[in-house]
């Protein structure tokens, strides 16, 4: 299995009494809250440990893009992956991802993502993501548009890496005389390609066809959910006639590791409920836009009625798998049990989250780098079938 | 007498129909949460005209047809639609994103419109007046926000039926497939508005939170022959708030244009 370390990079700063006056953390909330100054040292800070990251032994680092909150402080991150890409050495860089419907330009990604790929000489993994709802509402991009613009960014970008340009693109939503990428990507015929989501039949189906057979990355999902998405990515994939390999599975996670159960408990428990109920929080509005999901799943969640933003505790996350917590040896048994019965041969581990500050974040880091991760790196992967090459 | 409903092909979408009354036609076209049910207002109206209520393409008990992205496709498809009932003298009335559709069509020619009437139209935008954001409104601030009379706002039902949210889901996604970007408006309508040449009455409720009053003026001053009346105490949708002022006015309005 491979080991990656996954970062937020949250406004941890964040004055954690705003929602007396703010129902989110997202879009509305006024970034009079944010201080640069505070802001600057978070960035040095989290890329440090996405560079320590490197040094321990982790397989790959990964970041990601939401716009307009104290969540995650990423609009470009690209940005960050270009800042690691030439402080580490060995590491995968993986940005999962970049909302492709957001995009009113999709070739910047495909020249960005390429540039990346050639300074590190193919460290690179590309992720593509729909963005969260909230997205739609910080970008103006319209949701009810979000599937028809992501498959056809998609197809261009992966066009603009595989073909020899130039050739014209024509589409409903993109348009271009000439698409001619230079520089070209440093792997052949591309960099891998994952979509990261938090559970759903269509996009496994698209992303399991053996056009594609992308990495599917189940993320923040209850673990009784993971398994069942990852049986339907195997299922869809023998359907089509092959059998899905564990690099083809990835599973992103929350996880504390602390000398003991109890003293990991401890630890993580306020900064685990701030990122539960502080910088997660939005209102239903915020988080499904119209068309975001289609009418049928939207009327599933309205019958659930439990958004995000109901208040959660560390127990809760805990019991439900959502977040790994307790002593090298509880973690380790934990996340061999789950990846013998489900399966996934990436784990993203986000070892940060929330208010968890620099301290705690190294300790966390260094114990799950020594006394955990040896043992699931040990694990064997089912070797990697090469994607199929792109005309 | 009921309304009648009917199903009626045009431009290859399915759409349906409800319609009562005699005299001369009416057309009404819906705003955001279509066209469901005949309300008060239509009927009133229907004393005196033949009122035809469709429900949009895309809305309610219509289909959606591939053909459909922009509000402009549904300006021309209405131009098909009062072909297809054999309309050549009609009063055009819509209300909300019905309004920016009315205009829009009205831009393009006024052959058959005897009368146009713009209730709080979406459509343009007013530079340095701030929009209200129904995507971001949870059920009971948009509730709240729609009407200036707190407590017919609260009197409002929450659909009650799967069936009913579904067709909540439906209109609200055509609604930001149309509206979403740029936010309720065509930033090239206001240069054409002039192209208006039908008797044109706007009305606006003073208390309208969605879109607010200060559009009316804009509106009136784009459009030639077009007079301006503000409802008192009244939310975004004076005909359903203030049915029988709102009557009144348009009763007035399309008689001294006949």
């Amino acid at each position: 299995m491979k080991l990656y370390m996954m970062h937020l990079m949250p406004y941890a700063d964040l004055d954690l009494d705003y929602d007396k006056t703010h129902n989110s953390a997202w879009i509305t909330l006024p970034n009079s809250y944010y201080d640069p100054k505070k802001g600057a040292k978070l960035y040095n800070r989290y890329l440090d440990e996405l560079e320590y990251a490197d040094q321990l032994g982790f397989d790959g680092v990964c970041v990601n893009e939401h716009h307009q909150n104290a969540y995650g402080l990423m609009p470009q991150p690209g940005v960050m992956a270009g800042a690691l890409a030439r402080r580490t050495k060995h590491v995968k860089i993986a940005i999962l991802g970049r909302a492709l419907p957001l995009l009113n330009n999709p070739v910047t990604v495909a020249e960005e993502f390429a540039m990346i790929d050639n300074i590190t000489e193919g460290r690179f993994i590309a992720g593509f993501v729909r963005g969260i709802g909230a997205e739609y509402h910080a970008w103006s991009s319209n949701p009810a548009d979000s599937h028809e613009r992501f498959h056809e960014a998609h197809d261009l970008i992966v066009r603009a890496w595989t073909e020899i340009g130039p050739f014209p693109f024509e589409g409903k939503h993109y348009q271009f005389e000439y698409v001619n990428l230079w520089p070209r990507p440093y792997q052949t015929p591309r960099p891998p390609i994952w979509i990261p989501s938090q559970g759903s039949s269509e996009t496994i189906e698209w992303a399991s066809h053996p056009d594609r057979r992308y990495t599917y990355l189940q993320t923040f999902t209850p673990a009784a959910m993971l398994a069942k998405y990852m049986q339907m990515y195997k299922d869809m994939a023998a359907e089509h006639g092959y059998e899905a390999t564990e690099d083809q599975l990835g599973w992103s996670v929350p996880v504390y590791v602390g000398e003991t159960d109890e003293i990991a408990r401890r630890e993580a428990q306020p900064h685990i409920e701030n990122f539960l109920n502080k910088f997660l929080r939005m209102p239903k509005e915020m988080l499904l836009p119209p068309g975001y999901l289609s009418l049928k799943s939207m009327i599933g969640v309205m019958k659930a009625k439990s958004a995000i933003g109901g208040k959660q505790t560390i127990d809760d996350v805990m019991d439900k798998g959502m977040f790994i917590c307790g002593s090298p040896q509880t973690v380790r048994q934990k996340l061999e049990q789950y990846q013998k019965e489900i399966g996934f041969g990436h784990l993203l581990t986000l070892l940060q989250f929330g208010t968890l500050p620099a301290d705690l974040t190294r300790k966390n880091m260094e114990l799950f780098a020594k006394e955990v991760m040896p043992h699931l790196q040990a694990r064997g992967t089912t070797p990697a079938v090469s994607e199929p090459a792109f005309s | 007498m009921a309304h009648q409903e009917t199903f009626e092909t045009v431009t290859g979408c399915r759409i349906r129909i409800m319609r009562k009354g005699q005299g001369q036609p009416l057309l009404f076209l819906h705003g955001a949460s279509g066209a469901a049910n005949w309300l008060p207002f239509m009927d009133m109206l229907a004393q005196n005209y033949d009122v035809i209520v469709p429900e949009h393409p895309g809305f309610g008990g219509s289909a959606t047809p591939q053909w459909l992205d922009t509000v402009g496709d549904l300006a021309h498809f209405y131009r098909d639609l009062i072909d297809h009932l054999g309309l050549t003298s009609v009063h055009l009335v819509g209300t909300s994103l019905g309004g920016w559709i009315a205009a829009e069509l009205a831009t393009f020619t006024c052959e058959k419109i005897k009368s146009l009437t713009l209730v709080a139209p979406a459509g343009i935008s007013v530079p340095g007046v701030r929009k209200g954001d129904m995507f971001m409104w949870s059920p009971e601030e948009l509730a709240s926000k729609l009407f200036h009379n707190q407590e017919l706002a609260r009197s409002v039902p929450q659909p009650a039926t799967e069936e009913a949210v579904m067709l909540m889901l439906k209109n609200r996604l055509m609604t930001a497939k149309l509206g979403w970007s740029p936010r309720m408006h065509n930033p090239h309508l206001r240069k054409w508005l002039h192209r208006i040449t039908a008797p044109t009455l706007i009305i606006w409720g003073d208390d309208d939170q969605l879109l607010p009053p200060a559009y009316g003026p804009a509106y009136r001053d784009l459009i030639p022959s077009s007079s301006l009346h503000i409802i008192a105490q009244c939310g975004h949708l004076p005909h359903v708030e203030k049915a029988q002022e709102f009557v009144t006015h348009v009763t007035q309005f399309t008689q001294e244009v006949a």
